[in-house]
């Protein structure tokens, strides 16, 4: 039974998933790797608003191949997670950000700042880059342009194929 | 007989050779990575082959790479010793290609020039990683085996002692595999270097990854070794994705080579499923 969801996503439609869940999204959702997630916590450190509004927001751990004319964006396959895990519990705890997209294992603290505020780790397919780029229609920079393909994008996608791997009250399939 | 190779013919070749090992699953991991979703059983693992055998039809047509992470550009290249390129020399023209084969191709550009410091990317993928070895003859033979990050980074190397023998190497690679969880994009492929020093089992570990898929190792011994340490993987349940399931690895690929007395070095080199790499001969 595969589930479709939409963004925004509230706490009460967390608490709807089970890990193991296999799921369609559509909807907007934003990327953000290593490097901004840097500097969002570092605005959040000097008390800055952030570029971009997080609260029942996704974000999709992806650093994208550049787009071919005529499409919005190239291949697009999750990067692993773990390398977000130092910064995850702070946008989850100080922006409401309600879930992640990635590949791999989180942390506990990851995982105790999900279950504390609702939140969901989504593992996308690993790999199957131009197959998901199938699935992003639009693609805009929203903030850090600079960063090249680690900017932050806003993506609108359509049956975005995902799993859940850890769920609000840290069941978890690894 | 000295044999006079364009420079322009090599930057050209290693070019397409770019775009076509970030875009075509090779004949030999197609096979095994297809026929692998036969042994899983839940609904989830079987989708997760699905979604692979669709990603790779897709790239086919719409010349999207396979995955986002077009990886840092690695070659081992054979350099026939009667070869003579009409100027310059094979590193720059690799190079060359490289730059213009990952701009062309829009493939992704992943490297930093400073490891610790800058971290500045490049802009154009360069500088690649070229391993060189002279051969008799008059041919050049390019193998391109693009690196993501993901898989590269899961990669391990341990000094045994000559009395840890087989069981310590067994125990080392599947440790490794198994920890690596879902991080390297399983199902891997995992490739060992067994002896030499600490650098040659790492190339070795990195060269048995290029071997045609499911070609057991020569030397029956270890071939036997890499059946059972592929059975110890795959019984951890770790899985696709590593999310859960029969395969979490496709192929163990072994190489080994004479070592010091006193050592037994051992070096692990994880591939995704993609097992991505191309080659030409000029």
């Amino acid at each position: 039974m595969i589930k479709k969801i939409t963004t925004p996503f509230s706490a009460a439609d967390a608490s709807d998933l089970k890990a193991g869940d296999q799921l369609r999204l559509t909807g907007v959702i934003y990327t953000g790797r290593d490097a901004a997630h840097k500097r969002l916590v570092a605005l959040l450190d000097e008390g800055k608003e952030l570029p971009v509004d997080l609260r029942d927001q996704f974000i999709y751990f992806v650093g994208p191949c550049p787009a071919p004319p005529g499409r919005p964006i190239g291949s697009a396959g999750p990067t692993t997670s773990y390398r977000m895990d130092a910064y995850s519990p702070r946008l989850i705890a100080d922006c409401a950000l309600r879930g992640m997209i990635g590949k791999g294992n989180r942390s506990k603290e990851v995982v105790d700042a999900m279950k504390q505020h609702k939140a969901v780790y989504f593992a996308a397919t690993g790999g199957a880059g131009a197959l998901i780029a199938q699935c992003i229609k639009k693609a805009d920079v929203v903030a850090f342009d600079d960063l090249g393909p680690e900017a932050i994008y806003r993506l609108e996608v359509e049956d975005f194929p995902l799993t859940v791997a850890i769920d609000c009250n840290g069941n978890t399939l690894y | 007989m000295q044999r006079i190779i364009s420079y322009d013919t090599v930057v050209e070749q290693v070019a397409a050779l770019c775009g076509k090992a970030a875009c075509d699953l090779s004949a030999d991991v197609k096979k095994v990575l297809f026929s692998a979703k036969e042994r899983e059983t839940t609904a989830m693992a079987k989708d997760f082959f699905d979604q692979y055998q669709e990603n790779s039809k897709i790239a086919e047509s719409t010349r999207l790479p396979l995955c986002q992470d077009t990886g840092f550009a690695v070659y081992f290249i054979e350099l026939g010793c009667d070869v003579k390129l009409d100027r310059s020399d094979i590193y720059s023209a690799v190079n060359e290609g490289t730059r213009k084969g990952y701009g062309e191709f829009f493939l992704r550009k992943s490297i930093v020039s400073d490891p610790l410091f800058d971290r500045k990317n490049t802009r154009d993928n360069t500088p690649a990683i070229i391993h060189l070895k002279l051969v008799a003859g008059d041919k050049i033979k390019i193998v391109l085996a693009p690196k993501g990050g993901g898989s590269e980074n899961m990669s391990a190397v341990k000094m045994l002692k000559p009395s840890d023998g087989r069981q310590g190497v067994v125990d080392f690679v599947v440790n490794s595999v198994v920890n690596a969880g879902g991080n390297p994009c399983p199902p891997t492929v995992v490739g060992v270097g067994i002896g030499g020093t600490m650098e040659m089992a790492a190339i070795l570990a990195k060269t048995a990854l290029l071997r045609e898929l499911g070609k057991p190792a020569e030397d029956e011994r270890y071939a036997e070794l890499e059946r059972e340490i592929l059975e110890k993987i795959n019984a951890s349940g770790v899985g696709p994705q590593g999310l859960g399931g029969n395969v979490t690895s496709l192929a163990v690929q072994i190489l080994h080579h004479p070592c010091h007395l006193a050592s037994l070095p051992v070096a692990v080199n994880l591939n995704c499923h993609a097992a991505r790499h191309a080659e030409v001969t000029i």
